[in-house]
């Protein structure tokens, strides 16, 4: 990074962090720190949903993803637009009407105490452990940046992330989204068209799209009825149904973003804004990921892309092993570029036969090339046993870092942080809420006043944001991290559905019956994900149908039903 | 814990159907006037979408 890279970064974040501050000075009323500004219109209320679910996760690992596997991940939020249909149908004027903080606190409304804290507390389990993943994103960015270990820049982004939070509070995520939305958007465009024009110039586009969809980087929809098969058509529309149900419907940090429209029309239309854009944003950024993956098919890439943990390695390898396997993985690449020119060349004068060979030849190269690459990845774990093996994470922060222009780097650099601090924000503000709410007013002081509540709620953010810190710092990822956020919340998410959509529409069953059902079926999930070998996307609907077919035997078995109404006093 | 008020009480428990006066209200759009039709709109997007992610596979693969 320049000189002007750091007065372009430093300048966009100061400036963000500033202006919230300076407009959330002085809140010490409950609803506006947790809801936000109840005047806000749907065009904030969209930006806001959709940046709080695109974090730096999104602008980081998903071009890795893109890079990695092509496009299939875009399946993953093919259920999306039902769900957030069915949520602004149904869930949205339920929450509006209750006038609640919390998601939660509807479920103590409907059942009683205990569910309403079951909800809250698989809700602070799993968004704790998301916490402790997303906090990986900035930390990558810094290191990456400065050269810094990765074990020093979590602790330092996460503190970063805190101070932001806990000064400005929900309003203030809400107030710098859009901005921060814009210079992320600013600069992924900019990335992609500087990426295009860095690639030969006697490749068209066409023949860069030939390229990534020969090395199957394009199959953007796969039908298989294979369970197995991470993301399918099916696994994506019914799983990914559920996972969004979930994620949108009762997620604190989502719920929080929408429940506090000026009227029902806003917090529609800002969801509906979320349904129609959010599958063509992933999109974009998933071919940029193949985009770059073709970009390197011309240029040499580093054989990992953690370079920082690799030179760090290669420094202490006495025995030569990576320096080996570097020089291995260099070999096949120009083997590799020179069978694609060929295949190009092929394609070019019509030569199929030609063409199809130089093809297959090309990909039996790349299945060599990532064979070494797994190597190292190992040597690498195997030299220090802290380094992820999975090194896709770092591929477009170093595509950024080696081959964007100056100034460019700084936007770009800028925009991750920014996306990093929005949805951090949001979600230890989710946390951090739902713990005062839910637990602390609920249960250990119900009388005291708004500012007393809004210090708590504070308190609780900070201390949310060093759990973070401290999962981040023991955690051993193998997954990249935008898959790892999905597995966490699809092992957790259906359940949480599942006691919303019986509060809905099984007015029979009782707060017991629910309860045990939830924990019945949390557990069920456990077993399941430890022991079966299916997409993950499943378990959104494995949790939610067995929890409602778990309440409905109990309740049946249990003999008698509780109205509603009469559960609400204990709530 | 603030007492529950009434609406919000004669709301808990209540069926979807009950939240029907909401969808009355209008969408402000000047050609989606009902929300029935934004939610079909919604639903066209995503099946161009689909379909284009399709002819996208089919082609380069």
């Amino acid at each position: 990074m320049s000189p002007l890279d750091f007065v372009v970064l430093i300048g966009s974040m100061v400036g963000i962090a500033v202006y919230g501050i300076w407009r959330t000075r002085g809140y010490r009323n409950l609803s506006t720190y947790l809801k936000g500004d109840p005047n806000v219109r749907w065009a904030a209320i969209g930006i806001s949903v959709m940046a709080t679910q695109a974090s730096a996760i999104t602008f980081i690992s998903t071009p890795g993803q893109g890079y990695q596997d092509g496009l299939g991940f875009v399946q993953n939020y093919f259920g999306m637009p039902l769900a957030l249909i069915i949520i602004a149908a149904v869930f949205l004027p339920m929450y509006r009407h209750l006038n609640v903080y919390t998601a939660y606190e509807f479920l103590g409304r409907r059942f009683d105490a205990k569910t309403r804290l079951l909800g809250a507390a698989l809700f602070l389990l799993q968004r704790g452990l998301a916490a402790g993943i997303t906090i990986y994103a900035p930390a990558i960015i810094l290191s990456t940046m400065l050269g810094w270990r990765l074990d020093l820049t979590i602790v330092l982004s996460g503190l970063l992330v805190i101070i932001y939070t806990v000064t400005g509070g929900s309003e203030a995520v809400t107030l710098t989204q859009k901005y921060q939305l814009a210079v992320i958007f600013g600069g992924m465009v900019t990335a992609f068209i500087v990426l295009l024009a860095k690639l030969p110039a006697n490749l068209a586009f066409t023949d860069a799209l030939t390229v990534a969809g020969g090395f199957k980087k394009l199959q953007a929809v796969d039908f298989s009825l294979d369970v197995k098969r991470r993301y399918t058509f099916w696994s994506g529309l019914l799983g990914g149904l559920f996972l969004s149900l979930s994620y949108f419907g009762t997620d604190q940090s989502q719920v929080q973003r929408y429940i506090s429209g000026a009227s029902l029309r806003e917090s529609r239309l800002g969801l509906m804004f979320n349904a129609v854009f959010k599958i063509p944003m992933q999109f974009f950024i998933l071919l940029l990921g193949a985009l770059v993956f073709v970009f390197y098919q011309f240029e040499r890439p580093p054989v990992f892309f953690n370079e920082i943990a690799w030179k760090q390695a290669v420094e202490h390898d006495s025995g030569g092993r990576l320096l080996s396997l570097d020089q291995q993985f260099a070999a096949i690449h120009a083997q590799k570029q020179q069978l694609i020119h060929t295949w190009l060349d092929a394609k070019h004068v019509g030569n199929r036969k030609a063409e199809a060979e130089a093809r297959a030849e090309a990909v039996a190269a790349l299945d060599r090339s990532e064979s070494v690459r797994a190597e190292a990845g190992k040597a690498l774990v195997a030299a220090d046993p802290g380094v992820k093996s999975n090194d896709s994470d770092y591929v477009f922060i170093t595509f950024v870092l080696d081959h964007l222009p100056h100034g460019v780097i700084g936007l770009l650099v800028a925009a991750f942080f920014a996306a990093a601090l929005s949805s951090k924000a949001a979600e230890l503000n989710a946390l951090g809420s739902t713990t005062t709410i839910d637990f602390y007013r609920h249960v250990l002081k119900r009388e005291a006043t708004d500012a007393h509540y809004v210090a708590a709620s504070k308190w609780f953010t900070f201390l949310w944001g060093l759990v973070a810190i401290a999962f981040a710092l023991f955690a051993n990822l193998v997954e990249n991290l935008i898959q790892a956020v999905n597995i966490v919340g699809s092992v957790f998410y259906g359940v949480v559905l599942a006691l919303f959509l019986v509060a809905f529409f099984l007015r029979s069953i009782s707060g017991t019956a629910v309860f045990w059902a939830a924990l019945a079926a949390q557990t069920l999930v456990f077993v399941l994900y430890f022991s079966l070998d299916i997409s993950y996307l499943w378990y959104n609907f494995i949790g939610c149908a067995a929890c409602v077919l778990f309440s409905l035997l109990l309740q049946a078995v249990h003999g008698h039903t509780v109205k509603p109404a009469e559960a609400l006093p204990g709530s | 814990m603030k007492p529950l008020d009434v609406n919000a009480t004669s709301a808990v428990g209540a069926s979807p159907g009950t939240t029907g006066a909401n969808d009355s209200e209008t969408t402000g759009l000047p050609w989606l006037d009902t929300w029935r039709g934004v939610y079909v709109f919604v639903l066209g997007c995503f099946i161009v979408w689909v379909g284009l992610f399709v002819a996208l596979t089919v082609i380069f693969s």
